[in-house]
This record gives structure tokens, C-alpha cells and sequence, in this order.
């Protein structure tokens, strides 16, 4: 565990150091703002909840997470402290876990940091403040899947921009395939069991499971699941390029 | 110790390094010498684990790097080629995270890293970034690096690579003063190095094994092994004299600064006769030499094949 930790630790730091953490939050904050209170239409809807607020997190994630985890292995690479964090004695999945824990951290970190719009809908108002939870745990675990995705990509190139849109090409794919329009899409083409099957792919359809308030099992299960998954892929990948 | 066994990788069609056998104990500097592209880092790169070989084993201390990576990793102290860092962090942080990756006891961890940074005069860049130090501090934070647990097996590729004169000479010291009880592989395609460091030799090229020998070893294959050189102003008498001698194979003279040298017959002396001659000719010698043998000589030969 002590590796993962001074892993996590040295990623969290370069992120401060570099001011990447400082233009993430700016940007972060800015337009989870923005988001909810122009194109959410947080006032005229009358309701004190945070629906507008979480209904736009996929699309910012869709931007930040890629940005977040496209340096993950690639710059490492680039830069060749690959081969120094490889030949030190930590195992890969150490080295990956540190690595996403750090970015994970940091993102929930942001989230933390969109508190006033909580303080706000509290003082306008008298919202269920357990869905609100719900809510955020949601958005955390959709952001973790995302930069799960971003880091197994991440992997594969040398060049962060590479990492980027491969990133949010996967995350975009995720998020439109529980549209209806993309399923009306597929309900010709394919029998019904399938385009079932399709959309339970879909991160928005679990997303918004949770963030209304239903903490299912299975929601929980589809993100843990999606993190494990892509994280075990970006390890697989790292083994196989030790042999190429 | 590192024991290589028939250590082979493949890229693609490319064979990178070639049923590469090799061994060094403790106590000795093993210097893996061959010409760029030879092979030497992939091998480097075999034994600490960073790249898995496409067939053979290699072991760091009894621990094969496939089997038992961590254990072959903590014994191991590696620089790679062009000593990496993470740039944005200060001397202090990096060396720091080298500390808790490892997992030293905090007590341990505090003395080593005084003690490592004093070795490498690191106290005045301690808080400074890496991007910002010099090349040749920032090879001696990697030095730094490799040390810092105090490992039995030190690896290092080209440590001296784009030093100066003096960084080179307080790098070599390093690693002489740490030579006694520890096993010691470095990569170099510098001969003057292996004078300077080695005590074993293994040089590779195309990703082949040629050559296993002690320095000297190497030096006496050398055709100036044991040859006579000298610089006397008229020679050109003498020059039909020495060849006269039973002893002496062949003589050449530089053109440039008419400079002699006299081959010996294989495995005759004639420092002696070649004096002894030169005295009683009563020719002014300003100065005379016996040859040991040319490294770059021999490492052409061994390594373009003969007639290079």
C-alpha cells in the first residue's frame, strides 16, 4: 500500500505544483456555474433541488476528465520517468491504482468545492438534502469512470492530445448511447435484447439513477465495475508493452 | 551479483540484443562497452525489469526479474540512459518519493538521504526544481536516486554521458569508492572509461556478445601491445638498423611529427634491444615508450571485425 500512496501522493502534488490543479478548478467551478444557472435554468424552474446543477456534469466531465487523465502515462513516457517509476519496486497495478487515486482525489476535491451552490438551494429553499448526496456520490463515481477510461487510454500513446480525444470520444460514446434517439436508432437493427443490453452501457442512464435519489445496487455496481474494468485494461496494456 | 543467461529481445524482425550471457560478482565493475545501438541499454533494460525478454532470464542477486520483480527491484539501484526525473519537483521532493516508493523505515530513509546528498554535493540544489539544474547535476540527482537504499546492485547507463571533464572525474570517484562490496554494471561506449573504472570488460555489438576479458586482457591484443615507440630528430638511419633486429616485426613512422614505432615479433621483448641499439648509434632520443596496448584499437577490431 505504501507505494500507491507515495505514488498518489507525488501525482497530486505535480498537479499543484504545475498549476494544472489551479486552471482545472477555475475552469471546473466557472462552468459548473454557468451550466446550471444559464442553460439549467436553476431560477426559473422554481424547485429547490440541484437536478439543473447535476444534469450538466456529464458534458463538463466529457471536457475535464479527459484533460486530467491524458498525462497519466503519456507524459511518462514522453518524458521517460516510465522507465524510472517501472524499474523502481512497485507492481504495475500499484503504479495505475496511485496514479487514478490521485486524479479521482483531486476531482472529488472540485466537486467539494461546488459547495455554495448546495449552501445556496438551502438557503432558497428547503431541499431534500439526501438526494443532494446522492447526487454528488453519482457525479464522483461517473468522474471516476470516466478517468478510468482516460487513464487505460492514456497508455497507449505517447502524446497527451492522442489520449485526450480517445478519451472523450469513449466518454462521449458512453454517454449518447443511452439517448433515446440513439436507441430508436438501434430498435430496428437489432432485436430488442441487445438494444436492452445497449443501454445498460449507458453512464447517463445510471448517473441519473442515483442522482435521483435511488441508491440501487446495481447503479453502484455499473460504476465500480466500468472503474475496475478500464483499469485493469490500462494495466493489461502497460504488461503487453513491456514485451512488444 | 547479476547473472544474464542466453538474454535475448526481438523488435519485430530486429533482434536487439542476442542470447546475451554475462555475469559480474560483487567487488567488481563490470563495463558493457559497444558501439551505439549495440544492444547495451535494452539489455540494461532487461535486467531491471522495465522490458521483458522475448527468451532467457536474467537475476539480480539470486531473484529472477521475471519471477520476482520486487524482490529483483529492491536490490537493484538503476540509472537509466539520460537519467530521467520529474522535472517539476524540487531535489528534495524527488529523492523524498524515491524514499516512501521503497518503503524505507523513516529512520533508515532520513540517514541515507544525508548521507547520499552529502556524497553527491546536492545540499545547495536540495529545494530547487530538476528542469532547472544543470546536465550534470541532474545526472548526479539520478546518481542520487539509484543509491538511496543503499543496494548491492548498481546499474547504470552511461553515468558519465555529457559530463565535463571534472563532473566525469567526480563520477567515476562515486563509483570507485562504492566498488569494493557491491556488484557494479555500467554501459559506456567511452574506453577511456574502462581504464578508469572497470575491471572486467564485455563488449557487445549488434546485440552479440565478442568479447569477456580484463582490460589488460584486452590491451594485449593490441598490435602496439608491447611495441617500442620514440621521437629522434634524423632517424633515418636508424630505421634501417631496427629493422635489422631479429625481435622487431615491423616499424612504422607517423608522418605527421616523425614519431617511431616498432612492432614486436609475437611475444618477443625489444624495449631492451631497441635501447641498447639506439646507444650504440649514439642517437639523441628525447623520448622512449613502451606500448601497452590501444583499447580503441582493439574495440574497432572486435567490433567492425577485422581490417577496420
Amino acid at each position: 500500500m505504501t507505494p500507491v500512496i507515495a505514488i498518489m501522493r507525488r501525482e497530486l502534488r505535480s498537479y499543484f505544483v504545475t498549476a494544472v490543479a489551479y486552471v482545472f478548478l477555475v475552469i471546473f467551478l466557472v462552468l459548473a456555474g454557468l451550466l446550471t444557472f444559464y442553460a439549467g435554468d436553476f431560477y426559473e424552474r422554481g424547485l429547490a433541488d440541484l437536478q439543473p446543477f447535476f444534469a450538466m456534469h456529464p458534458w463538463l466531465y466529457l471536457i475535464l476528465a479527459p484533460a486530467l487523465s491524458m498525462r497519466m502515462w503519456a507524459e511518462e513516457s514522453k518524458a521517460g520517468t516510465l522507465e524510472l517509476l517501472l524499474t523502481l519496486p512497485v507492481t504495475l497495478v500499484q503504479a495505475m491504482l496511485g496514479k487514478f487515486l490521485a486524479a479521482w482525489l483531486f476531482l472529488g476535491l472540485a466537486l467539494a468545492l461546488t459547495f455554495p451552490i448546495w449552501v445556496t438551494v438551502n438557503y432558497l429553499g428547503d431541499p431534500d438534502n439526501g438526494v443532494i448526496f446522492a447526487g454528488y456520490l453519482g457525479s464522483w463515481l461517473m468522474a471516476g469512470a470516466f478517468l478510468a477510461i482516460g487513464a487505460c487510454l492514456s497508455t497507449l500513446t505517447r502524446s497527451q492530445v492522442v489520449a485526450f480525444i480517445l478519451t472523450a470520444l469513449v466518454c462521449v460514446l458512453l454517454i449518447l448511447v443511452g439517448q433515446p434517439q440513439v436507441l430508436d436508432f438501434f430498435q430496428g437493427a437489432l432485436p430488442r435484447k441487445l438494444v436492452n443490453g445497449v443501454a445498460h452501457l449507458s453512464i447517463l442512464r445510471h448517473f441519473e439513477a442515483i442522482a435521483r435519489g435511488v441508491l440501487d445496487v446495481r447503479d453502484l455496481m455499473y460504476f465500480l465495475f466500468t472503474i475496475l474494468a478500464w483499469l485493469t485494461a490500462g494495466v493489461l496494456v502497460l504488461d503487453l508493452k513491456r514485451s512488444r | 551479483m547479476i547473472e544474464a543467461d542466453r538474454l535475448t529481445r526481438c523488435y519485430g524482425r530486429l533482434t536487439a540484443v542476442d542470447a546475451l550471457s554475462i555475469r559480474a560478482e560483487p567487488g567488481q565493475v563490470l563495463g558493457l562497452l559497444g558501439p551505439n545501438g549495440a544492444g547495451k541499454s535494452t539489455a540494461m533494460r532487461m535486467i531491471a525489469g522495465f522490458l521483458a525478454p522475448t527468451s532467457g532470464t536474467a537475476r539480480v542477486c539470486g531473484h529472477d526479474v521475471q519471477r520476482e520483480p520486487l524482490a529483483a527491484k529492491r536490490a537493484l539501484g538503476y540509472l537509466p540512459e539520460g537519467a530521467p526525473s520529474y522535472g517539476e519537483m524540487t531535489v528534495r521532493e524527488f529523492l523524498t518519493f524515491i524514499l516512501r516508493v521503497r518503503a524505507l523505515p523513516a529512520e533508515t530513509g532520513r540517514r541515507r538521504f544525508e548521507e547520499v546528498v552529502a556524497h553527491l554535493q546536492l545540499e545547495e540544489v536540495l529545494e530547487q526544481c530538476i528542469d532547472t539544474l544543470s546536465k550534470g547535476l541532474r545526472r548526479r540527482v539520478g546518481l542520487a536516486q539509484a543509491i538511496l537504499h543503499d543496494p548491492p546492485v548498481l546499474m547504470l547507463d552511461e553515468p558519465t554521458d555529457g559530463l565535463d571533464p571534472n563532473q566525469k572525474h567526480a563520477v567515476r570517484q562515486l563509483i570507485d569508492s562504492m566498488a569494493r562490496e557491491r556488484t557494479i554494471l555500467i554501459s559506456t561506449h567511452l574506453l577511456e572509461e574502462v581504464h578508469a573504472l572497470c575491471n572486467r570488460v564485455v563488449i557487445i555489438a549488434r546485440g552479440k556478445l565478442l568479447a569477456d576479458a580484463t582490460p589488460a586482457e584486452l590491451e594485449a591484443r593490441s598490435r602496439y601491445h608491447g611495441a617500442v615507440s620514440f621521437s629522434a630528430p634524423g632517424s633515418g638511419v636508424s630505421q634501417e638498423m631496427l629493422g635489422r633486429l631479429p625481435q622487431v616485426a615491423a616499424i612504422e613512422v607517423d608522418p605527421l611529427d616523425g614519431r617511431i614505432t616498432a612492432f614486436p615479433r609475437p611475444g618477443a621483448r625489444i624495449l631492451e634491444p631497441v635501447e641498447n641499439l639506439l646507444r650504440e648509434q649514439g642517437l639523441e632520443v628525447s623520448e622512449i615508450q613502451l606500448e601497452r596496448g590501444r583499447l580503441d584499437e582493439v574495440f574497432r577490431q572486435i567490433t567492425m571485425g577485422e581490417g577496420a
